[in-house]
Parts: C-alpha cells; sequence; structure tokens
C-alpha cells in the first residue's frame, strides 16, 4: 500500500462526495412525498388507487435500478421529439435531473411499503384512545398515528436512505462523476484498482456512518417512552419535616 | 523385471506424450472490450466479432496457439491483465507513455487518427482542418495551431468522450475550459446521446465513427469532422497489451504482428472492417 498515493487519491474522490449526497439526498427527499402518496393510495381501500400503487411497487421493486437508469437516461432519449413536444426535454435532457428522477422513482417503491408497514403498525386501542379523548381526523393522524408511525418505520427507513447513498453509484453510467466514477477515472490513469477502491469504500463506509448515527439519535429522541426516567433524588431536608 | 521396465518406458512415453500435447496446445487468453466498432464488438449473434478478433486468430495461428477470447469492461482491462485473468490485451488501445509505465506492449498492428462526429446541420460540421492531418509528436506547433483553430467553434459546447481513453486524456488537456466534457463507458453510449441531442459533438477514433456512420440512423445527418491529429499524448499506435516482464510471448506476437504486416493481411482486415487502411507505417 502506497500512502501517499492513497491520500492523493483521498483528496481527488472527495471532490464526488457533494454530488453523491446532493443525489442520495434529492432522491431520499422528493422520494418521501411519492412514498407517502403511494403507501396512502394503498390503504385507501379504493381499487383504482390501490391497484396501480401496487403495480408501481411492483415494477420498481422488480427490476434493477440499473436497468431504470439506463431506460430512462438511453431509453427516453430516443423520444426526444414527442419529449420536447410536451416540453419535458429540457429536464430530461440532463443527466442530473435524469438520475434524480431515477433514483427518486426506485426508492419511492421501497420507501412506500416501508411507511405502510409502519401506519399499519401503529395499535388500534391507541387509536381508540385518542378517539376517546375527542381527536379525529387530521388531528388524529398528526398527533397519534404519525408519530407513531415514523418511530416503528425508522429502523427500516434508516437502512432505506444507506441503500439509496450507495445506489448514487450507479448514477456515473450517465455521466455523473460521483465518488465511483471519479474512482473509476483515477484507475484508469493510474491502473491501481485495489487502492482506489479501498479510499472510494472507506468515503462511503464514513458517510454512512454518519447518516446511521444521525437515524440513532431520531430513534432516541422519538423513544422518550423506553427511556429510563431520571432517577428522583429523595430530597433530605424533606426526610426531616 | 521386464515387466517393470515395460510399464516404466510405457509410463515415461504417456508423460512426455502429454508434455508434448500440452506444449502443443499452448493456450493464450486475450481479452477484448466487446463494445468498440468495428474493432471489437458483441455480433447479433452474441459472438465477438471485429477487426481485432480476425487479427488474433491470425496471430495466434502464426503463433501456433491456442487462443481464447474473452470479453472484459475497458474500465478493469489493464488491472484484470495485471491479476493474470488474461494474458493479452487486444481492445483498440493505444500505446501511450502513461500505459507504459504499468504494461508492455507487441505491435503496433494499427494506426488511425481522431476527429469528431457531429450533426450536418451543426455549425461544428464547418470545423476547419477537415481532410489535414497533425502528427503530435513529430509536428507539434502545427497540430497544436489546428487545434486552436477549431477551439471557439466548440466554446460552450457539450463534447462527449469514452472515459479512460487517449481521447478523454486529449479532450481534458486541449478542450477543457472550452467545452464541457462529457465521459461515458463505452462509445455505443455517447453516440446514442449525440443523436438524442444531449451532446453538440463526439470525440473518438476515426475508425469508431466511420463505423458509426455505418449505421441507418446516423447515415444521413451525421458527418466526421476536424483535423486527424495522432501521436503525443494519442500515443503511438493501437498495440496488443501484455504484462510486464513477459518477454517469450511479447516476441513471439511482435513477429507474428511484423508477418501479417508484410504479407498484408493486416491492411486486408483493416480494409474489410474500416474501409480505410491503418497499417501502421514504420
Amino acid at each position: 500500500m502506497d500512502f501517499a498515493f492513497m491520500r492523493d487519491t483521498f483528496l481527488t474522490l472527495i471532490g464526488g462526495v457533494p454530488l453523491t449526497l446532493n443525489l442520495a439526498f434529492m432522491a431520499v427527499g422528493l422520494g418521501a412525498v411519492l412514498a407517502m402518496l403511494l403507501a396512502l393510495m394503498r390503504m385507501s381501500g379504493l381499487k383504482v388507487l390501490d391497484w396501480p400503487a401496487q403495480a408501481y411497487v411492483f415494477v420498481f421493486r422488480g427490476t434493477p435500478l440499473l436497468v431504470q437508469i439506463f431506460l430512462i437516461y438511453y431509453g427516453l432519449g430516443q423520444f426526444r421529439p414527442a419529449l420536447q413536444e410536451w416540453g419535458l426535454w429540457t429536464f430530461f435532457r440532463e443527466p442530473y435531473w435524469c438520475a434524480v428522477f431515477a433514483l427518486t422513482l426506485n426508492t419511492a417503491a421501497y420507501a412506500s411499503e416501508i411507511i405502510r408497514g409502519g401506519l399499519q403498525s401503529v395499535p388500534y386501542n391507541q387509536v381508540e384512545a385518542a378517539r376517546a379523548c375527542g381527536m379525529s381526523g387530521f388531528l388524529l393522524f398528526r398527533r397519534v398515528i404519525f408519530p407513531i408511525a415514523v418511530r416503528q418505520a425508522l429502523p427500516a427507513y434508516g437502512s432505506e436512505i444507506i441503500l439509496m447513498v450507495k445506489a448514487t453509484s450507479l448514477a456515473s453510467i450517465i455521466t455523473m462523476m460521483e465518488v465511483t466514477g471519479l474512482a473509476a477515472k483515477l484507475i484508469s490513469q493510474s491502473f491501481r484498482a485495489v487502492e482506489v477502491f479501498v479510499v472510494a469504500g472507506l468515503i462511503y463506509l464514513v458517510l454512512n456512518f454518519i447518516i446511521t448515527r444521525i437515524i440513532m439519535a431520531i430513534e432516541w429522541w422519538l423513544s422518550p417512552h423506553l427511556r429510563r426516567p431520571p432517577a428522583i433524588e429523595p430530597r433530605l431536608e424533606a426526610a426531616h419535616v | 523385471m521386464k515387466f517393470v521396465k515395460t510399464v516404466g518406458l510405457a509410463l515415461l512415453g504417456s508423460a512426455l506424450a502429454i508434455g508434448a500435447a500440452a506444449a502443443q496446445e499452448k493456450t493464450v487468453k486475450i481479452a477484448t472490450e466487446g463494445a468498440y466498432a468495428p474493432w471489437n464488438f458483441t455480433g447479433a449473434g452474441g459472438k465477438l466479432e471485429g477487426f481485432e478478433i480476425d487479427l488474433a486468430n491470425d496471430l495466434c495461428a502464426r503463433m501456433k496457439v491456442k487462443c481464447e477470447i474473452v470479453a472484459q469492461d475497458w474500465d478493469g482491462i489493464i488491472p484484470a491483465l495485471q491479476a493474470k485473468k488474461y494474458d493479452a490485451v487486444m481492445a483498440g488501445m493505444s500505446i501511450t507513455e502513461e500505459r507504459k509505465k504499468t504494461i508492455d506492449f507487441a505491435g503496433p498492428y494499427a494506426n488511425s487518427p481522431n476527429g469528431f462526429l457531429v450533426a450536418k446541420n451543426s455549425p461544428l460540421a464547418k470545423m476547419p482542418g477537415m481532410g489535414e492531418a497533425f502528427n503530435l509528436s513529430t509536428q507539434q506547433a502545427a497540430a497544436e495551431k489546428a487545434i486552436e483553430a477549431y477551439k471557439p467553434l466548440l466554446k460552450g459546447k457539450t463534447v462527449g468522450v469514452q472515459g479512460s481513453t487517449i481521447h478523454s486524456n486529449f479532450a481534458d488537456k486541449y478542450l477543457k475550459g472550452t467545452a464541457e466534457i462529457r465521459e461515458y463507458k463505452t462509445t455505443e453510449q455517447h453516440d446514442l446521446d449525440l443523436a438524442a441531442g444531449r451532446i453538440d459533438a463526439v470525440l473518438a477514433d476515426a475508425t469508431a465513427i466511420i463505423g458509426t456512420l455505418e449505421k441507418p440512423e446516423f447515415n444521413k445527418d451525421y458527418t466526421l469532422a476536424g483535423p486527424s491529429i495522432t501521436g503525443g499524448l494519442l500515443g503511438a499506435g493501437v498495440g496488443v497489451g501484455l504484462r510486464k516482464g513477459e518477454t517469450e510471448l511479447k516476441k513471439s506476437f511482435d513477429e507474428a504482428i511484423q508477418a501479417a504486416i508484410k504479407d498484408g493481411t493486416v491492411k486486408k482486415l483493416s480494409e474489410k472492417w474500416f474501409k480505410i487502411d491503418t497499417t501502421p507505417r514504420v
């Protein structure tokens, strides 16, 4: 191992981190909105809403992300006249937006099932208790169902965020030079695959370490009922009264 | 005693026979990319085809070895050679100073210039220098002047190149800051993006561009433009990549290539696949 070379590699690859995080967070953020919508469609009890959502999840979970990125970027590129007519070409012309689009659609499919699981795991007696207190509709959702569902879904959702950070590495096939794209370029210049990939792997590891810590902190913050209550010291002066 | 002797001799004889067979059946594993038409590509039947496949089979016949040709992604083609996954690389790989630090080359067996692939109705189609040829090693000043002459046209345009190639090195050195450079994994991908209108020009090997122009979706609306530039960081022709220290294999490849150039096989194959003669001039 040549440590001077690895330091130079690190300095080059770190330049790809903003794009990697940008892609991951754009996709997770937009994907969460779409996933919420899909989860509500699935739980609506209406077949016209439930079936399209089921079909969507089936297609996007059942096909490789690599294939989805290829189809969206190179596939839609062949329908340029139609897309231009609809005014969508300025969006699909850019590899960045194609990457965000593909990653968003993909993560939404997985996340919608995680959110549905979270929502359905809210104990019914808690909902009933809330109703007994006079809560209903959006108030019930905001105060009782949603916080409990988020807490239940968080561990699985955290995994999904980590998977998305790693999935951005596929964006290099559509010319986005994120960490893996830069690593491939460096390997072609230096022919030292081991050192470069070790450094690239470490960068992903550090990014995901930070993300898991943040998720753990949110989990802790959302579970006050699982924490030991602060011990109450008996007040000495009170004993003498 | 006689029996033991007979058995011993028989054993010795068969061992020698196996040894001789092994020597005759020496296999050389050659890697190619399989996505660089017309040099090497995967044909309609799923089999590897192209100039280098034909040439490899011819060279192997001359070297009296059995050849196995495998496809390998371009990005990992040199690291896998060093990891002994195969013994030689014939994948349109140019002999550059940078690569020579890591591997050896036999040959060259071809030499072809670079150029731009652009839409016929684009202003880039009238790029100055079309039909002129420059060598960056021997006529550096003239070649760089020719590059400066077409640079203003590329200002603000997007140019596609295949990553990790002499063309991406060329683009990084001469076009960075003038045009936006996008790197693709394969030449097929930048061709698709040119057709989709995401990029304004493709910088590639003239033979690859000629190959693309033969496709029905390209031959009507696209054209080759710009001067032909060789040498310098574009390398000294295309050769067989070999691990350092394999002098015997290098020697036999070099001899086979020389023989194939001498008897016109290289010229014949290059005209068959590229429509032009890419035989290296010594």
